[in-house]
């Protein structure tokens, strides 16, 4: 009896990782998997803790560097798209509440990112400990196109519809919003998806003995 | 460690709504403040705002901090657009009363100054009511008043997840940080900003391990536990909808359709005092 139940445990345990490829729980097209909802959940504390608590000095007197983002990029290329674009939008939205009012131009592009970053998954494999100059050139590419476009294009475009703030005004912050995030992204993300795929077994790294 | 808005227990009527009620009324205060640029609306928004804050029994003390913190913001923002777009007010209101002439292309005019003012009412207006959103709903609720409104029950389970994460996390950071600084690795003023930056990362990596590992026990655990099985779920925290419920939601849905309204009879979103 108990043995059957360990079975049972172990088979479903098993089918959990054939089942859910990709972010999307293949039983139920179309709906988040399990791992996808607590990723996103975890991304979002991070998020949360690192953009509200962790002040890391920046040049700019009054204004502090952004490494959540680098770990928003981590988190689009472990567990994709779909986990970047929610894990942006409600970890900002947290960050936004604490401080007592939402500013939703800013929470959408950082949803964007999530989403942009993610794209890159496709041509990295991370879990196979692949993350090699082809990789690192994949990521930086992406993570920036998605700062450039959340910085420079949703949120002022969000910001002049909604409260019709000055077009150079918003350019200028903008432009200085998606150099600043690249550089941490670039920085802290990097170094963190490197040492990441050292922890993943590498692909074909076994070899049959004769 | 900086102090935070959270969730504050009082005897009031807005505490006794559900949280699918303040999440519709915010949702609905937020749109209405979004479209309009209409004065009156703003102001009359932002006052009753404080009137309803005063009805939830909220202390001053408890949001004074945050709104030291907005206000710094806002001044900066509205410094901001002055030093780029002195003239922004003029374009958008179409005459041009100058009140003093200062240097270059800097004059300060009325309509500069109502457009700034109208700036501010706009975050002015929607603040008391994110502030009592925030403190008057018990995280536990969040959940549960996200699939009430319409969210996947799975979107609504992971902000669940985070709200109950946060604390967490926060220990591990510290206490990562901790370990490292006291191997040398510093965040301060005392390294370059490239090296704060690189140092960084050698906390958040193993801050990112402890966080995949604890997505795998979590998901292990949902997923033994049969979680997303079925189209539908129920909330523990889930509380009826009575009277009072009802009477929240419409006045939050009159505000948003008067913003709408103000559209048409001002013929666009501002309302003009200069022709």
């Amino acid at each position: 009896m108990k043995n059957s139940v360990y079975l049972t445990v172990y088979v479903r345990l098993y089918a959990n990782t054939k089942n859910y490829i990709g972010g999307v729980d293949m039983n139920n097209k179309n709906q988040l998997s399990i791992k996808s909802i607590v990723a996103i959940g975890i991304g979002a504390a991070l998020f949360f803790v690192l953009g509200r608590f962790v002040a890391i000095p920046s040049p700019v007197p009054n204004t502090t560097i952004n490494i959540q983002y680098g770990i928003l990029g981590v988190f689009s290329i472990i567990y994709g798209p779909v986990v970047g674009i929610l894990t942006g939008f409600i970890g900002h939205t947290l960050i936004d509440l604490s401080w007592g009012s939402p500013w939703w131009s800013w929470i959408i592009a950082s949803g964007v990112f999530g989403l942009i970053a993610g794209l890159a998954k496709k041509n990295i494999n991370i879990e196979s400990g692949n993350f090699g100059g082809k990789q690192i050139a994949a990521f930086n590419i992406f993570q920036v196109l998605g700062h450039v476009a959340a910085w420079v294009v949703v949120a002022p475009v969000l910001d002049i519809l909604i409260y019709n703030e000055p077009v150079e005004k918003l350019f200028a912050q903008g432009a200085f919003a998606a150099v600043s995030n690249s550089i941490s992204t670039a920085i802290v993300g990097t170094i963190i998806l490197v040492a990441y795929a050292k922890t993943r077994t590498k692909e074909g790294s076994l070899n049959k003995e004769n | 460690m900086s102090a935070i808005l959270s969730y504050v227990e009082r005897d009031s009527v807005i505490h006794k709504m559900t949280g699918t009620t303040k999440l519709f009324f915010f949702l609905f205060w937020s749109i209405a403040a979004m479209i309009t640029y209409d004065t009156r609306v703003l102001v009359g928004m932002f006052l009753l705002g404080c009137v309803f804050f005063k009805i939830s029994k909220l202390k001053w003390s408890e949001i004074s901090f945050a709104l030291i913190f907005m206000f710094t913001l806002m001044a900066i923002n509205i410094i901001g657009i002055y030093v780029f777009a002195p003239e922004q007010g003029v374009e958008i209101y179409g005459t041009r009363h100058v009140l003093t002439e200062l240097f270059w292309k800097y004059s300060i005019t009325t309509e500069q100054l109502f457009y700034m003012f109208n700036f501010l009412m706009k975050y002015m207006a929607v603040i008391p009511v994110a502030l009592l959103f925030i403190m008057t709903t018990n995280p536990s609720e969040f959940a549960a008043s996200m699939n009430k409104i319409g969210i996947s029950y799975r979107v609504g389970y992971a902000v669940a997840i985070a709200l109950r994460y946060i604390p967490d996390v926060q220990r591990d950071y510290r206490e990562i940080s901790q370990a490292q600084q006291a191997r040398g690795i510093s965040l301060g003023k005392e390294e370059k900003t490239l090296d704060r930056i690189k140092n960084s990362a050698a906390i958040l990596f193993p801050l990112v391990l402890s966080s995949i590992q604890r997505i795998e026990t979590i998901s292990n655990a949902m997923e033994l536990r049969g979680f997303g099985k079925h189209k539908k779920r129920t909330w523990i925290m889930e509380r009826p909808m009575v009277k009072r419920d009802y009477i929240g939601i419409t006045l939050g849905a009159v505000v948003m359709i008067i913003s709408i309204t103000m559209m048409f009879v001002n013929g666009g979103r501002y309302f003009n005092p200069f022709i």
